[in-house]
C-alpha cells in the first residue's frame, strides 16, 4: 500500500474538537490536557497506531510484560465509572477502583506530589476530554509472585509514601514551579535516578544526592540531569538554562539532539509545555548539585587540549587508524572532524552522554539503526541520522565505537564485537538501516511504475 | 462511474515546491488542503548517507526522474515536423515522486534582475524598429521587481540561500552582484567555499573589467533553521547535488525546507501514486468542480474541490490545462488562444580547458560552487548593435566530480584503453567557462496535444514545437567571444568549445537544461496569456498555476527562486482578496 491519506494529530485542535463537542469547563478542561502533557499519559497508555490513551502498551519491566491499560472515559473498557477520588486514588496511591494495586510501572510514587487542584483538571480533562475508546487493552500476566497484586502494598509502604508537594515559600517560585513539574507530573526520576534492590527510585525528592542522577534505563544510559556546580563539567552540567530549555522545547539545542526513549517523551509532552515552566524545570535542573568528579576525572582544559589533538589528526589525515578512517568515511561529513557536529542540527559527539556512558549499548543501537529527531511544534525538521548496521561488520562498528568513546575529550571504554552482535540481534528493520536496493528502487518505491 | 472522495477545500496537483509552499499558505488560511503526488512518497530518509552517492544509479540511469514510459513528451523542431515521443530522457530531466524536480535539482538560487520582468518595456525602449525577429513574441511578466521583492526574500529564507550580497536597498556592496536587483535584506547565509577554478575565474573576469560574485546558492554554507522551523545541515562538498537527493540534507528541498511543517497541519494530507488526469468543469466551464485522478490500483477517482491549484512541473501543468478545456488552445498560425503560447527553454554552451599541471579536486565540490557575472544581463550592455535580445550568466561552475560523467577532450577515444588513459590524464585537470543564456519566445516555439500519441490512460500526450532561434545563435556567437578571451587569460593547455551557434538545432538527446518554461504563461492581457498577474486562470477563476510555466520567456538564469517568488506572490492574493470573494482578481477589459 503506497496511497497514503495522512492525517496528523495535533493535539490543539483534537483538544478544541473535544471541548466543544463535550462543554465542559473550558479552562479547567484545557489545563487538564495541558497537565495530561506534562505528565506524558500518552506515552504508555496509547500504542504506536492506537487510539488515544486505549492502552495496551507492551511494557517490559525487570517482572515481565506489564500491559498499559485503557484510561479513556468508556465505562466498559476504560475509567468512565470512576468517580474523582478513585481517579485520585489511582493516581497518588497506584489503587484501581476496585481496591487492588497498581503495578508500578505507574509512576505514582511521583505522581502523589500532584496538588488536589492539578488531578481534579486531570479528572475533567480525562472524563470530559478524550474520546472514550470501547476496547479492552490486554491483560498484564505476571508470573508468581509478581502477579500477586497484594504484594505491591508491602512495596508501597517501603517505598511510596510521598506526600503531596508542598512548596518552599522561601524558595523563587519558579524554580519551586520547576520542581513541582520535575518531580510530579514529569516523573523525571523514573528513568534518570538510579533504583534500589526492589526496582524502586532510590529517592523520589531532591533529599538525596541521587536524585536525577544518572540510571540505565533497559541498557541506554539516561544521563544525570543534576546541572549545577562541582562535577566533571559535563552534559547537563555544561548547558546553560536557556540550553536545558531549548532541548525539552525542540529537542535539540547547541549541544546535544534528543535520542532513545526521550525522543518520545520530547515528541509528546516537553515540547507542548510553556516557556516559563521549561524555564522553571531548567531552573530546578541547575540548582542541583551535579554529581562529584570522579577521581580520574578529566578537566575541561584536558578535554580541549585532547579535541583539538584528534581534529588536528582528522584533518592532516595521516597515519590514520582503521576507527579513525571509520570515522572519516562514515561520520565526518556531520560530525565533522572536531566532533562538535553542526549547532543544532547535527549533535556533538565530543562530549556527548551516550558516548561516553559506560554502557556502550546506546551508542552501538544508534550507529547501527540510525536515529530520527522528533517533529517538534517549534523545530518539525526531523533530519535522520543513516543507520550504518547494513554496510558495517560487527568489528567496525565495535572499532569505530571504541574510537568515538576514546577520541576527543571523551573517555568511554573499548567495545567489543560481540556487545555490538548482542545489539544487532535486536535491531528491527527500518528504512534508515536498510541497505540500497539492487534495482534502484527508493523506501517509498515499493510499487513498479506501469 | 468514478469513485468519489470526499470534498476538499483545496487540491494541490503535484507536492515539489509550489505545491509545498501552496500547501503552507493554504493550510494557513484555514483551508482543508489535498496534494495528489503522481509519483512515489520521498522522505529524508531516502536521501540517508551514502545512498544517494552512485552515480550510475541516479546520475545515469535517472532514478528520481519521470519515466517516459509515464508522461513522454514528444518534440518536433517546426511546424511542418511530425513529433516523435521521448523514449528516454535527455535534453530535460522532470523530477518525479514527492519533492520533484525540487529534490533532485542543483541548487543554484538566483533572482532576475528588474529588466527581465519586463522585457518588453526595455525591448520597446532600447531597440529600434526592425533590430529583433519579427516572430518574436516577449512579454511583460505583468509583475514588478518592487512587488516579488518581499516573497523572493522570504523564499530565500525558507531556502538558506548563501552568497554575498551585492545591492543591499540600493547601497552597492563590496564582492557581489552590482547589477542585481535591490535586495532588502542580505543574502541569508555566506557564499559557499572558493574552490581552485573560482579563483581562476574570479581573477580573469576582473582583468578584463567584469564583476563576479559568487553564485547565489540553495545548498547552505552554514547549518540553517528556517522561518518554519526546517532544518539544514552544513554543506560537506561532496558533489553529489544536481540529479541526487542531497545526504547531507544540506540542499534546499521541498523535503528538507517545508514538508514535516506541513505534515504536521491537521488541516494537511496528501496521496500518492495519485495520477491527475484531468480538472473537472462545472457545466458553465467557469469554474472547476474538482480533479478526476487514477490512483494506485489504476482506478479512477474524482476528487472535488472548491479550488484547484495546478503545481506540478511547468509542462504537465500546461498539458493538465489542455486536457481539461482551460483557456483556448494556441494556434500559431492564426496567433489566437493562448494556452500553449510562449514555451522557452535556456541555452547553454561553454569551454571545456585542460591544464596537465593543475588540481582542480572536482570532488570536493557543491552544485552551486563557482562564480559568475551578470554584465551581460540585457540593460548591463548594447546588445542591439549585435542583432540580439536577451543576456548570459557567465560563469564557472565545478558541480560535481564523479567520474561517469568526467568531461574529456574531444580528440580522446570513447571506450577501451585509451579512453581509461584519457581518463587517469585529465580527471581532476578540467575546468569549465560557461554560459547559461535567455530564451525569447517565437511564434513557433510552443506546446499542443499530440493528434497521435497517447499515454497509458488514453490522455494525450504534450506536443513541443522547439528550435533554436537567430537571435539565440547570435547571442551564443556572442557570448563565445567573450569567454574565449576569459579562456585566453587562463591559456589551459588543450581546450574544446561547445555552443549552439548558426545552423545548429535543437537536439533531444544529450542534456540541455530542465529550465523547461512558458506556455501557460502570465500577464495583463487575456489575449496574449493563459493566466493573470496573479497566477489565476483568466477562464476559470478556481484554477491557479504556479510554476515556470508562467514566464513568458525564459531569462539568463535558474529559475526556482522566481518560481519561487511568484507562488508566494500568488498565495498573498488568494489568502487576502480570493478566499474572501472568490472569482477574477483582474477584470477581462
Amino acid at each position: 500500500m503506497t496511497a497514503r491519506f495522512i492525517l496528523p494529530l495535533i493535539a490543539g485542535s483534537t483538544l478544541l474538537m473535544a471541548s466543544q463537542a463535550f462543554g465542559a469547563d473550558d479552562t479547567t478542561l484545557e489545563r487538564g490536557a495541558y497537565l495530561a502533557r506534562a505528565g506524558d499519559c500518552v506515552a504508555c497508555h496509547t500504542t504506536e497506531d492506537g487510539k488515544d490513551f486505549a492502552g495496551g502498551l507492551a511494557i517490559e519491566s525487570p517482572f515481565g510484560t506489564i500491559y498499559s491499560t485503557n484510561i479513556s472515559p468508556d465505562k466498559d473498557h476504560g475509567i468512565g465509572n470512576y468517580t474523582e477520588a478513585e481517579f485520585a486514588a489511582a493516581l497518588r496511591d497506584g489503587k484501581r477502583a476496585d481496591g487492588a494495586n497498581l503495578y508500578p510501572a505507574m509512576p505514582y510514587p511521583s505522581y502523589a506530589k500532584l496538588t488536589d487542584d492539578d488531578v481534579h483538571a486531570l479528572y475533567v480533562y480525562f472524563m470530559d476530554g478524550v474520546e472514550p475508546v470501547a476496547d479492552s487493552a490486554p491483560e498484564t500476566d505476571l508470573s508468581f509472585p509478581f502477579n500477586q497484586r497484594w504484594g505491591i502494598t508491602a512495596w508501597n509502604w517501603l517505598f511510596a509514601d510521598a506526600d503531596t508537594f508542598t512548596p518552599n515559600t522561601s524558595a523563587d517560585p519558579l524554580i519551586e514551579r520547576g520542581r513541582y513539574l520535575v518531580e510530579g507530573l514529569g516523573h523525571c526520576g523514573s528513568c534518570h535516578t538510579p533504583r534500589g534492590f526492589a526496582e524502586q527510585e532510590k529517592t523520589l525528592d531532591d533529599s538525596d544526592d541521587s536524585y536525577l542522577s544518572g540510571a540505565d534505563l533497559n541498557d541506554w544510559w539516561a544521563p544525570s540531569l543534576r546541572g549545577g556546580d562541582g562535577g566533571d563539567g559535563r552534559g547537563v552540567e555544561g548547558w546553560s538554562a536557556h540550553e536545558i530549555a531549548e532541548y525539552l522545547k525542540t529537542g535539540r539545542n547547541a549541544h546535544a539532539t534528543v535520542g532513545g526513549e526521550m525522543t518520545s517523551v520530547v515528541a509528546h509532552s516537553t515540547s507542548h509545555l510553556t516557556d516559563t515552566d521549561l524555564t522553571g524545570i531548567a531552573l530546578y535542573l541547575k540548582s542541583l548539585s551535579a554529581n562529584p568528579a570522579g577521581e580520574n576525572a578529566t578537566t575541561p582544559d584536558q578535554r580541549r587540549t585532547a579535541s583539538e589533538k584528534t581534529a588536528a589528526h582528522l584533518t592532516a589525515a595521516k597515519d590514520l587508524s582503521d576507527g579513525e578512517r571509520l570515522y572519516l568515511d562514515n561520520c565526518s561529513a556531520c560530525h565533522l572532524n572536531d566532533g562538535k557536529g553542526a549547532e543544532r542540527v547535527f549533535p556533538a559527539i565530543d562530549g556527548n552522554s551516550l558516548a561516553n556512558a559506560d554502557n556502550p549499548t546506546g551508542l552501538i543501537h544508534t550507529i547501527l539503526a540510525g536515529a530520527t529527531p522528533p517533529a517538534t511544534p517549534t523545530i518539525p525538521a526531523q533530519l535522520p541520522m543513516p543507520g550504518f548496521g547494513w554496510r558495517l561488520s560487527d568489528e567496525e562498528v565495535a572499532t569505530l565505537a571504541t574510537f568515538v568513546r576514546s577520541a576527543w575529550g571523551n573517555d568511554g571504554g573499548a567495545v567489543t564485537a560481540e556487545q555490538v552482535g548482542k545489539v544487532r540481534d535486536t535491531l528491527k528493520p527500518s528504512p534508515l538501516n536498510r541497505a540500497p536496493d539492487a534495482n534502484g528502487r527508493l523506501n517509498h518505491d515499493d510499487r513498479d511504475p506501469k | 462511474m468514478a469513485k468519489q472522495q470526499p470534498r476538499v477545500d483545496a487540491v494541490i496537483v503535484g507536492l515539489g515546491w509550489t505545491g509545498s509552499i501552496m500547501g503552507m499558505e493554504l493550510t494557513e488560511a484555514g483551508l482543508n488542503v489535498l496534494a495528489l503526488e503522481r509519483g512515489a512518497d520521498r522522505t529524508n530518509e531516502d536521501f540517508a548517507y551514502p545512498k544517494p552517492a552512485d552515480e550510475l544509479e541516479y546520475g545515469i540511469r535517472h532514478t528520481m526522474m519521470q519515466k517516459p514510459k509515464q508522461a513522454a513528451v514528444t518534440i518536433r523542431r517546426d511546424l511542418n515536423e511530425r513529433a516523435l515521443p521521448q523514449r528516454k530522457l535527455g535534453a530535460f530531466l522532470p523530477g518525479d515522486g514527492v519533492g520533484g524536480a525540487g529534490a533532485h535539482w542543483t541548487g543554484v538560487l538566483i533572482r532576475p534582475t528588474p529588466t527581465d520582468l519586463q522585457l518588453k518595456s526595455f525591448a520597446d525602449q532600447a531597440f529600434g524598429k526592425g533590430v529583433l525577429q519579427d516572430d518574436m513574441q516577449i512579454q511583460d511578466f505583468g509583475v514588478t521587481w518592487d512587488e516579488l521583492e518581499p516573497h523572493f526574500t522570504f523564499f530565500e529564507k525558507v531556502c538558506g540561500q548563501s552568497g554575498t550580497t551585492g545591492n543591499l536597498n540600493g547601497e552597492i556592496q563590496p564582492g557581489g552582484d552590482p547589477f542585481e536587483g535591490p535586495r532588502s535584506e542580505p543574502y541569508p547565509l555566506p557564499a559557499l567555499q572558493d574552490t581552485q577554478n573560482t579563483e581562476m575565474f574570479d581573477k580573469a573576469a576582473k582583468q578584463l573589467g567584469y564583476h563576479p560574485f559568487p553564485n547565489p546558492s540553495a545548498n547552505v554554507s552554514r547549518a540553517w533553521t528556517n522561518p518554519y522551523g526546517m532544518q539544514l545541515g552544513p554543506c560537506n562538498y561532496c558533489g553529489f547535488c544536481s540529479r541526487y537527493g542531497c545526504l547531507n540534507y544540506s540542499k534546499a528541498s521541498p523535503q528538507t525546507c517545508i514538508l514535516n511543517a506541513l505534515k504536521q497541519r491537521s488541516n494537511f494530507a496528501y496521496r500518492t501514486n495519485a495520477n491527475v488526469t484531468r480538472v473537472e468543469l462545472a457545466p458553465d466551464g467557469k469554474t472547476a468542480t474538482g480533479v478526476t485522478y487514477i490512483d494506485e490500483h489504476g482506478e479512477e477517482v474524482f476528487q472535488p474541490a472548491d479550488m484547484v491549484v495546478l503545481a506540478s512541473y511547468a509542462l504537465n501543468n500546461v498539458r493538465l490545462m489542455l486536457n481539461s478545456g482551460i483557456g483556448a488552445p494556441y494556434d500559431p498560425v492564426a496567433r489566437t488562444g493562448v494556452v500553449g503560447r510562449n514555451y522557452a527553454y535556456q541555452i547553454g554552451g561553454g569551454i571545456h580547458m585542460y591544464f596537465d599541471d593543475i588540481e582542480f579536486n572536482p570532488f570536493a565540490t557543491a552544485g552551486a560552487t563557482g562564480r559568475m557575472f551578470n554584465d551581460f544581463s540585457p540593460g548591463n550592455f548594447d546588445s542591439a548593435q549585435y542583432g540580439f535580445i536577451g543576456g548570459a550568466k557567465m560563469h564557472s561552475s565545478q558541480a560535481s566530480g564523479t567520474p561517469i560523467k568526467t568531461p574529456l577532450p574531444k580528440t580522446a577515444p570513447k571506450w577501451g584503453q585509451g579512453y581509461k588513459d584519457a581518463l587517469r590524464k585529465h580527471y581532476g585537470h578540467h575546468m569549465k567557462l560557461s554560459m547559461t543564456g535567455s530564451v525569447m519566445s517565437y511564434r513557433s516555439n510552443m506546446l499542443d496535444l499530440d493528434p497521435t500519441w497517447k499515454d497509458p490512460y488514453g490522455m494525450p500526450l504534450l506536443r513541443m514545437t522547439f528550435d533554436w532561434k537567430q537571435n539565440e545563435h547570435r547571442l551564443s556567437a556572442f557570448m563565445r567571444d567573450r569567454l574565449r578571451e576569459i579562456a585566453d587569460v587562463l591559456k589551459p593547455d588543450y581546450r574544446d568549445e561547445s555552443f549552439n551557434l548558426e545552423g545548429s538545432h535543437f537536439k533531444v538527446t544529450s542534456y540541455v537544461s530542465t529550465h523547461n518554461v512558458g506556455g501557460a504563461a502570465m500577464g495583463t492581457d487575456p489575449s496574449t496569456s493563459a493566466i493573470n498577474r496573479y497566477l489565476q486562470s483568466w477562464d476559470v477563476h478556481n484554477v491557479f498555476v504556479p510554476g515556470g510555466n508562467a514566464f513568458p520567456q525564459n531569462f539568463q538564469a535558474n529559475p526556482t527562486d522566481l518560481i519561487g517568488a511568484l507562488t508566494y506572490w500568488s498565495a498573498k492574493k488568494i489568502r487576502e482578496e480570493y478566499l474572501k470573494n472568490p472569482g477574477p482578481l483582474m477584470a477581462q477589459s
